[in-house]
């Protein structure tokens, strides 16, 4: 069988454009590279995490309380116990640890063990195999982090409470642990049979109760069922290994979709690139075109020889693309290695791999279509009034352009909620594309014209004619702004958001801001505190008391009735949760007052005590102003009314609470109470906590020098993630601009051999070369900063609802960086140009 | 005013040698009108090229007023063309992004600041599109020209830095009959007016017949060389 002649056609016409038009569509290589690196990351995370469940959990079964098992569950565990389930303790706490050879303090989560923990899997010690032979003495086994942290090292003595404890090496690899955290607090395992000399765990202290069992899995179904009412009476929740495999899964599952959404923009740039590099080669065809439909060819015939060469080629170009995904997969683990509690295995992935080259050819065709229509519409007389007609082809007919204007969006739409961890989050992200594009794309055109209109005429010949170049007929310059305007926008606004939030802090540490908080303090150590503090000139900035409680009824009704109440919808969390209640007669400086009133007055008599909800929590539980709430506190009842809402400015440093009761009311409940504090001098401020550790070793102190440098870190490297995606974008950006550098070679040689010809040297050439690029470079930035900082100043402002400074010094450096990247990929495209002699470039240029 | 001894002239086609000129010897005096005839492909332009000092021959020397080529560099070449020597193209060439009078300032400006001397270098170029007709139309891009329009402005320019030589390569070519003769009528008035030395490659036997004298090229030699009496 022949094959159909418009692909014959196809293969033969791309003879002579086969290579640039390949460079045109590898524009897509790059979306297409960061969608199936992290799609086929996604596949190895599932794969992993499944391979991994049970050492993840390290048990068949996790029971956890924020309260100390009471005897009834206590019983039941003991009967499964001693049917012959092994069963293994882990308490956790954050608490002070000193070191005594160093004298130096840092906060820690304190991990009691007991029993074979982990069942399943190992914890990997150095020395080792010390996870075995740690406990029956005196030891802990510390992250490595906490050696650094209090410059010790293994045979040190750590004070922990009123014990000490010899370091006996560091935990190296914990499954399930996830390194972020260790940032913030840095683990310290310990024999359980030692937790009671800390004397720790005192009323207040925020601690965590887990139980494991090793169990067949039908026993763990069995036991649930069985026990569930009496589980949940006590707020005990239950972990199952399938329970944390689907909850691991689902959880880097969506942070793999939404740095994918990332990478879908570097995809859609891509396709940008296509479209105008494409409309480029169509006005180079529109001749080869018009002959065809001369020699008899219809008008369907003409484009579906030119479509089937942008989709072979984007073809091509995705495969390029999945080839540059399953290697930069690889290097996944180590951006996302923070997020990570277990290995991801590397494999290849084949859905994700032909997924990714349907989707960049699919980019490619649907992107070039719309220039390649205007070959549909050529006018076969073209080929005899050529000279006459040099104009680009007519446009094509509004259905058609409407088509394929449909079919975009579509596709967008449709690779957005494909991508998304959520359709309504696939659907923001589709519009969000829009809007930015629509206003970047705004900007970019805005930028342009004022370039034009506030030319700068007297600046030197070669500065005007580099900066009129931008102008050239079928200049590509608005894509070329747009798509690296776009990776710019992407990457600043990280940064600038990432800037203000860690800039706050600073500015939180201020004169007048505390800088040294102190928890967990009790009622009976509260003034000796207060005092030993004024003896060192230290003034105690705030103390606020904490009153642990939870809600028993609303309205009179209990809260296990209202969940079930579909009239107002209230969340359990925010029925069931542990409050830390405060009670004062002020507003704070990150408060205010939505709804209700303020406790000027004393309360009347007959009244009841009036408290204080924050909106977003009000929201949640179905509270309004005037609704009773009954308290448990510490098991004693307590009737309120809700007098106000508040708003909370939760970014600021300092104690903030969901609810505040008006005083009068809880001085007498059990407490404990926060001193913030500030000292000046960062030793005065070790040796304060050293001191107070000593004197009150479950009082826990935190310095805020550490949080915000802890903070830092932890920002840092949640932004590398997106950071390392949007990278796609800028690289794509650059792609691009090598398309439309490729696509106007032949004007700037015929420019350059002009100009040489004209008396120009090598250098003024390069200068005038030079001037273009940067002009390009300086557009692309400043469309992409002042996106980034509109888009900054509405995260900061409207998200965090935190103040916004826009960093000026390092918005100029990345508009330095920009155009020094555009000028480098620009020159070193165009050397070639000014190189050659003007004779040699005439000759190249008829040939 | 031009001298060019032995030239000879190769370039690698194809990776085998293509000699395109060879043993070529003539010398122009000043204010001297040239027609360069010839079939295609028998070197007429590339000999205008070298002439031009747009690159190095193979062998042979030649001198530019009173300039040897041989020992200057690239851009000490495209300097002295900056100084001495003006173009005019067959397919115009103007830059798409200047308006008519920027392109005609360009010869001008790329001697330098110095040169430019902003007021006097706008009115020549302006008097300049005044002579060729374009007065009106000074600050048209070239795509609002027509073809005759554009190679006007393309006299202007060649005109613009006062050259010694002017080098014209079918300036009619892409024109229609009427059109290039007007625009021949004004090459030939701008060139008595400003006593240039002029080199013309045409095809067109009625523009070479302008011309005092007339080489031919063949296979890249001169097979003749004849001088007409003066009318």
């Amino acid at each position: 069988m022949r094959p159909p002649f418009a692909l014959v056609m196809a293969w033969r016409e791309s003879r002579g454009s086969r290579r640039r038009l390949a460079l045109y569509l590898s524009s897509v290589s790059l979306g297409v590279a960061a969608l199936v690196a992290i799609n086929s990351f996604r596949a190895n995370v599932t794969a992993s995490v499944h391979a991994q469940a049970r050492t993840l959990l390290g048990a068949d079964l996790e029971l956890r309380s924020r309260s100390p098992f009471p005897d009834s569950v206590e019983t039941v565990l003991d009967s499964l116990h001693r049917s012959g389930a092994p069963l293994a303790r882990v308490t956790s706490f954050a608490s002070m640890a000193l070191a005594s050879r160093t004298g130096r303090t840092r906060l820690v989560d304190v991990r009691a063990v007991t029993g074979g923990f982990p069942f399943y899997g190992a914890i990997a010690t150095t020395p080792s195999g010390q996870w075995a032979g740690f406990r029956g003495r005196r030891a802990v086994l510390v992250d490595p982090a906490v050696l650094v942290y209090l410059d010790v090292a293994q045979g040190d003595t750590l004070q922990i409470g009123d014990a000490r404890f010899v370091i006996a090496g560091v935990v190296t690899d914990a499954p399930g642990d996830v390194a972020l955290w260790s940032a913030i607090g840095p683990r310290v395992y310990l024999p359980a049979e030692y937790l009671d000399e800390t004397h720790l765990l005192r009323f207040g202290s925020l601690a965590q109760y887990r139980v494991y069992f090793q169990l067949p899995e039908d026993a763990v179904q069995r036991f649930l069922n069985r026990h569930n009412k009496l589980l949940q009476r006590y707020q005990v929740a239950s972990e199952t290994v399938a329970e944390q495999e689907e909850d691991l899964t689902r959880d880097l599952g969506r942070l793999a979709r939404y740095l994918g959404l990332v990478g879908l923009i570097a995809l859609l740039l891509g396709g940008l690139g296509v479209g105008s590099a494409v409309n480029v080669f169509v006005l180079d065809k529109l001749d080869s075109a018009a002959l065809l439909r001369c020699l008899g060819a219809r008008q369907r015939t003409v484009l579906t020889v030119y479509l089937l060469q942008a989709i072979a080629l984007g073809l091509v170009g995705a495969g390029a693309g999945v080839v540059l995904g399953v290697i930069v997969q690889a290097a996944l683990p180590a951006v996302l290695g923070g997020f990570l509690p277990l290995d991801v295995s590397v494999r290849l992935q084949w859905s994700t791999i032909l997924a990714g080259l349907g989707i960049g050819a699919g980019t490619a065709a649907l992107f070039a279509l719309l220039p390649l229509l205007q070959l549909r519409e050529v006018s076969p007389l073209r080929v005899l009034r050529r000279e006459l007609d040099l104009g680009p082809g007519a446009r094509a007919a509004r259905p058609w352009r409407l088509a394929v204007y449909g079919a975009m969006l579509a596709g967008l739409v449709g690779l957005a909620r494909w991508q998304a961890p959520r359709p309504i989050v696939g659907y923001a992200f589709a519009v969000a594309v829009l809007v930015s594009t629509a206003a970047l794309w705004l900007t970019a055109k805005g930028l342009i014209w004022a370039t034009r209109r506030w030319f700068p005429r007297r600046a030197s010949y070669v500065v005007r004619q580099g900066i009129a170049n931008l102008f050239r007929p079928q200049n590509q310059t608005v894509a070329v702004v747009l798509a690296i305007g776009f990776g710019v926008f992407l990457i600043t606004t990280l940064y600038v958001v990432q800037r203000s939030l860690i800039d706050q802090i600073a500015l939180d540490a201020r004169p007048d801001r505390p800088n040294l908080v102190f928890f967990d303090i009790q009622v009976d150590e509260k003034d000796s505190i207060t005092r030993m503090l004024g003896a060192r000139g230290v003034r105690p900035i705030d103390l606020t008391p904490i009153v642990p409680a939870r809600m028993a009824r609303v309205n009179g009704r209990p809260v296990d009735s209202l969940a079930a109440d579909s009239s107002r919808r209230r969340s359990p969390w925010a029925l069931h949760r542990e409050y830390r209640n405060t009670y004062r007669d002020t507003l704070v400086s990150s408060e205010r007052l939505t709804a209700g009133s303020w406790w000027r007055a004393a309360r009347r008599p007959g009244e009841l005590p009036r408290i204080s909800v924050e909106q977003d929590l009000a929201a949640e539980a179905g509270l309004r102003v005037g609704d009773r709430v009954t308290w448990n506190v510490q098991g004693v009842p307590v009737e309120t009314r809700v007098a106000s809402l508040r708003q909370v400015s939760w970014a600021r440093f300092q104690p903030n609470f969901f609810v505040v009761f008006e005083p009068g009311v809880l001085e007498r409940a059990p407490q404990t109470f926060v001193v913030m504090a500030r000292s000046e001098a960062p030793v005065a401020r070790a040796e304060l906590q050293r001191d107070v550790t000593l004197a009150y070793p479950n009082v826990a102190s935190l310095d805020l020098t550490l949080v915000q440098h802890t903070l830092d870190g932890v920002v840092s490297k949640v932004t590398l993630a997106i950071r390392f995606m949007a990278l796609f974008s800028i690289a794509s950006g650059l792609v691009i601009l090598i398309g439309a550098l490729t696509a106007s070679r032949l004007q700037r040689v015929r420019e350059a051999v002009l100009l040489k010809t004209l008396g120009a040297s090598g250098g003024q050439v390069r200068r005038i070369f030079l001037t273009e690029y940067c002009a390009w470079g300086s557009l692309a930035a400043l469309t992409g900063v002042l996106l980034a900082g509109a888009a900054g100043w509405a995260v900061m402002t409207r998200l965090f609802e935190l103040p916004f400074r826009l960093p000026a010094l390092p918005l100029l450096a990345v508009w330095f960086a920009v155009c020094a990247l555009v000028v480098a990929v620009g020159l070193a495209h165009s050397r070639a140009v000014v190189r050659g002699t003007p004779l040699a470039l005439w000759r190249a240029l008829s040939e | 005013m031009i001298e060019a001894l032995d030239l000879e002239q190769t370039y690698q086609s194809g990776g085998r040698p293509l000699t395109v000129l060879r043993q070529i010897n003539l010398a122009i005096a000043p204010r001297e009108f040239v027609a360069v005839m010839g079939p295609s492909g028998s070197g007429k332009t590339t000999l205008l090229g070298l002439l031009a000092g747009l690159d190095r021959p193979t062998r042979g020397t030649i001198r530019l007023d009173g300039t040897d080529l041989g020992p200057l560099s690239e851009d000490a070449r495209a300097r002295l063309r900056a100084e001495k020597v003006g173009f005019v193209f067959q397919t115009f060439q103007l830059m798409p992004t200047l308006t008519a009078i920027e392109n005609v300032l360009v010869p001008i400006e790329l001697r330098g600041r110095a040169a430019r001397n902003g007021h006097a270098a706008r009115e020549r170029a302006q008097r300049l599109l005044e002579r060729v007709g374009l007065g009106e139309r000074l600050d048209h891009y070239p795509i609002q020209l027509s073809g005759g329009e554009q190679q006007r402005v393309g006299l202007a320019r060649a005109f613009a830095a006062e050259p010694r030589i002017l080098l014209a390569d079918e300036p009619t070519g892409s024109l229609d009959a009427e059109t290039g003769r007007e625009v021949i009528d004004l090459l030939v008035e701008l060139n008595r007016d400003a006593g240039t030395t002029l080199v013309l490659v045409t095809h067109d036997p009625a523009l070479a017949a302008r011309a005092r004298r007339v080489i031919r090229l063949s296979a890249g030699t001169i097979v003749s060389d004849t001088r007409a009496e003066p009318a």
